[in-house]
């Protein structure tokens, strides 16, 4: 993230996540803000874009839920770039039963709102990371990836 | 004093400065009143102009002034927490509480009954929580633009609306000339 110059990250706590957010939170080239809430995260995002920094957000899939309005009245409607680093939660692996109750959605939900989307399952997926991330600036559009357990090798 | 004439006393003061506005109503009336390139109207998302404000003064070193109202904080409660903790100095929340969400019909909030907002912005651990009568809004503002801290107003006023016609301009055109602005 930092090579794509990515220098505001706000994140919703996830264990899957726990050692990235612990590394954006130590990145010193990182101003890393916790949220409260994923749509509280993708508006602070959009204030640190239109400030002239790269955001980015890190959360579950589950967030996909709340914060459909504001992705398409805030993110799509202002044409603004977000990376999603997204926690893929009821995926194979998974060990709660109501997180695959989310997870059965998760692409739906985001193909019905053109968000692009990418998979991270096995570890040499992590390869592609560089051009999503260049991807997502160059069209101002978010992006979603989703990782899942088995790419971050179980919980 | 209704938010309009809130919005009508307050345009010179805030004229200098990056302003976000709320959803609605609110964004409508400053947009009759005095658009600029320094305004960023929001036409949809309702919570977030206290965000986008925090997330825009962190980013960068001009004064940021979100307009926000209770309806809409109630909205986004967890704002405040994250507010208090990310210090901006150059960041000025003001609520314009007039007990109601006015954009949908004036109906009552709790804020207008048994909650303070200002109470709940202290609580939350801010330091310069300021509430004032909607006539002494714009020396508040004043105030917290010359004091260089982070301050939260709460300025308590009447509910009622007047007739605006809805923002027109897209949103795309919106944000390119808000950057446009910030950059300037
Ligand atoms: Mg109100």
């Amino acid at each position: 993230m930092v090579a794509n110059d990515i220098s505001f990250v706000t994140t919703v706590p996830c264990k899957q996540l726990a050692g990235v957010i612990d590394a954006v939170d130590a990145s010193p080239d990182i101003y890393h803000i916790p949220s409260n809430k994923e749509d509280e995260g993708m508006g602070l995002c959009a204030g640190a874009f239109m400030g002239g920094k790269r955001p980015a957000i890190i959360m579950q899939n589950t967030a996909i839920g709340v914060t459909i309005n504001t992705l398409v009245t805030l993110t799509q409607f202002y044409r603004m770039p977000l990376p999603m680093l997204i926690s893929y939660r009821g995926e194979l692996g998974e060990p709660v039963a109501c997180q695959v109750e989310m997870a059965v959605h998760t692409k739906a939900l985001l193909a019905q709102l053109n968000i692009p989307t990418y998979h991270f399952h096995r570890e040499e997926d992590v390869e592609e990371l560089d051009k999503i991330l260049k991807y997502t600036f160059m069209c101002n559009k978010p992006v979603a990836i989703l990782t899942d357990a088995s790419f971050w090798k179980g919980y | 004093m209704i938010r309009s004439d809130i919005l009508k006393e307050l345009a010179p003061t805030i004229a200098e400065h990056l302003v976000v506005c709320n959803i609605g109503l609110p964004s409508q009336e400053l947009h009759l009143i005095d658009d600029r390139a320094t305004n960023f109207y929001m036409l949809g998302t309702m919570g977030l102009a206290s965000s986008i404000g925090l997330g825009l003064a962190l980013a960068q070193d001009k004064k940021v002034i979100s307009i926000d109202g209770d309806g809409s904080v109630l909205t986004n409660f967890g704002t405040l927490p994250t507010i208090a903790n990310n210090v901006a100095d150059n960041f000025i929340l003001l609520i314009i509480d007039n007990g109601s969400y006015g954009s949908t019909g004036d109906q009552p909030t709790y804020a207008g009954r048994k909650t303070s907002l200002a109470a709940v912005a202290e609580a939350c651990g801010c330091e310069n929580v300021v509430e004032c009568r909607a006539e002494d809004t714009v020396q508040a503002v004043k105030d917290a633009i010359a004091s260089d801290k982070m301050t939260i107003i709460v300025s308590k006023c009447e509910s009622g609306n007047i007739k605006v016609p809805v923002i027109t301009m897209d949103p795309v055109t919106i944000r390119d000339r808000f950057m446009g602005a910030v950059k300037a």
